[in-house]
């Protein structure tokens, strides 16, 4: 009796393992299968000519640039604003602290919001300070997104500190400061995973950059112009009743596939050599 | 109960104490310390001046304030909103207690040996430089010199010197506490403080820890809290024994461990609780 219930849970777990495996793959596949063959040099070095929509010239370049830039300047924000939260709630707050356990109830709810909620946000607090579509607009509307998703990543590393860490520091006679900083040491490995959530979030996801940062074609120059974002570029092109645009949609996703991927890999590779000295 | 107090400083076997500044207390004195936690009485009037350069054993049971006063001489109950101290402590004729006394430059002049080593996130050299570094010494040559001194000092120069860049988390448990006092040696304090300090070591590396305070007693106050009876005969020169946050008796090794005073002392050291 018990060895058949090892069994089915053994095939209940390999399946549901599998079953995740062959769904990335298949996803894979399709992008590849179909974006592979529009997807060319012109494609990622060019941006968009007269009639590019049509199937004509050129390439997605601006959206390429465009979420590179979002995505890059959103997390440098977020990590300017979750690193102190995440110091704030555990080493400055008591761990029994109502304020602490309040904000992380807070963040998870935050958490949970659907993005579209932070662009239509986002879209208000710009009408309301008179700004138009921007690099800045969307900036903002991703980083409202990902900051959670950032707080609560550190924040389960954070707790794992142990105390002797700051006690050792501090019997050294160094200051707060100074102890912070032997904690963000610590950490890093952290922060680095909570990157890469973040900019796997942030990145992929169009509701909130759909009226904050706009559409355009050419790649901006100032916080104020708007600007393409890879996710909408899928959206636009694969409404298009023209197959050959369709298919650049794929292409896209294909890129949009890779970078996240690839930073992917490097979050990774930062992360081991990160840990090296973590005690 | 009857309780006696710790002796004043006037009958104290050796309480010698100069420091430069002409300061006639010894490195740490206790002047009717009370600590409350949550109201509760933890400390309860504590006198004790620690004789300078030997070495101080806090012995009692568990939960009679051994650690908690020995966190009190270097203020790391300061982070617990929790802790309310009343009395004075002075290091070096300084009240720590008093108002504007700065807490980084008390810490300094204390090494910190915890009851499970804490080796700092990055390399074995730059553990053993963190004191030095953050308290304004530069020039790579110069922390190396220090690196050099204190880890030979420990005893751990001929196992690191060929990987002084890996991580100390690497070392074994009775490696990183002796590296630990290295690194709390290389801030040149006067006092050593242990919380058990080898409490989470094997019998080895305790026995290495043991002869190293013996070895550095002529130049550091060392206090040290411990479980272990066994532990204070072997090393101590001078015991103090707490019972339910008061301090029982205080002496000589010899004196506490051969003739105690009190009661319940003697009851302790035969073994008659713990």
């Amino acid at each position: 009796m018990k060895k058949l219930e090892e069994k089915i849970f053994k095939i209940l777990m390999i399946g549901s393992t599998v079953l995740i495996l062959s769904i990335l793959l298949y996803i894979l596949y399709v992008i590849m299968k179909k974006g592979l063959p529009s997807l060319s040099w012109d494609m990622i070095s060019k941006i968009p000519s007269g009639g590019f929509y049509l199937g004509k010239e050129g390439g997605i370049l601006n959206a390429i640039m465009g979420s590179l830039y979002l995505i890059f300047f959103s997390v440098v924000i977020s990590l300017m604003i979750s690193v102190p939260v995440v110091m704030y709630l555990n080493f400055t707050l008591r761990r029994k602290s109502k304020l602490a356990a309040f904000a992380r109830l807070t963040f998870d709810v935050l958490f949970g919001i659907p993005s579209i909620v932070y662009g239509a946000f986002g879209f208000t607090v710009m009408i309301y300070f008179g700004l138009q579509a921007s690099l800045l607009g969307g900036i903002i509307a991703i980083s409202l997104l990902i900051i959670p998703v950032m707080i609560r990543s550190i924040d389960e590393v954070a707790i794992l500190i142990p105390n002797d860490l700051v006690e050792a520091t501090k019997s050294l006679g160094a200051t707060n400061y100074e102890t912070i900083k032997v904690i963000t040491r610590q950490l890093l490995p952290g922060i680095s995973t909570a990157v890469l959530l973040s900019v796997g979030r942030g990145i992929g996801d169009a509701a909130t950059v759909l009226f904050t940062a706009g559409y355009t074609d050419s790649i901006p120059t100032s916080l104020t112009q708007p600007t393409a974002s890879l996710p909408l570029a899928i959206f636009f092109q694969l409404s298009s009743p023209v197959e050959e645009v369709q298919n650049r949609a794929y292409a896209a996703a294909l890129v949009l596939t890779i970078i996240i991927l690839t930073l992917s890999f490097a979050a990774r590779y930062f992360s081991r050599r990160l840990s090296k000295n973590k005690i | 109960m009857e309780l006696m107090t710790a002796p004043s400083i006037a009958e104290q076997p050796t309480p010698k104490a100069k420091s430069s500044s002409g300061c006639l207390r010894p490195h740490i004195e206790v002047e009717n310390l009370n600590l409350y936690i949550q109201n509760n009485h933890i400390l309860k009037n504590i006198n004790l001046a620690i004789p300078d350069k030997s070495i101080t054993c806090i012995i009692g049971p568990s939960g009679c304030g051994k650690t908690t006063l020995l966190r009190t001489f270097n203020r790391l109950h300061d982070g617990s909103v929790d802790v309310k101290i009343t009395g004075k402590l002075f290091v070096d004729c300084e009240d720590i207690y008093a108002k504007d006394t700065e807490v980084t430059h008390i810490r300094k002049k204390m090494g910190l040996l915890a009851q499970r080593p804490c080796s700092l996130p990055m390399s074995i050299i730059d553990n053993v430089v963190y004191g030095p570094r953050i308290h304004g010494v530069r020039g790579k040559r110069k922390l190396y010199a220090i690196a050099r001194h204190q880890l030979n000092a420990v005893g751990l120069w001929g196992e690191v010197k060929d990987r002084l860049k890996s991580p100390a988390s690497k070392l074994s448990i009775g490696q990183q506490q002796r590296l630990c006092l290295a690194r709390g040696l290389a801030v040149e304090p006067e006092i050593i403080l242990g919380d058990e300090a080898t409490s989470a070591l094997d019998p080895i590396s305790s026995k290495t820890i043991e002869e190293l305070f013996l070895s550095i007693k002529d130049k550091y106050t060392i206090v040290l809290v411990t479980h272990t009876l066994r532990q204070a005969k072997r090393i101590a020169d001078y015991v103090a024994f707490m019972y339910m946050g008061e301090l029982i008796e205080f002496g000589t090794a010899d004196q506490v461990f051969n003739h105690p005073k009190h009661k319940l002392t003697k009851e302790y050291i035969s073994g008659g609780f713990s």
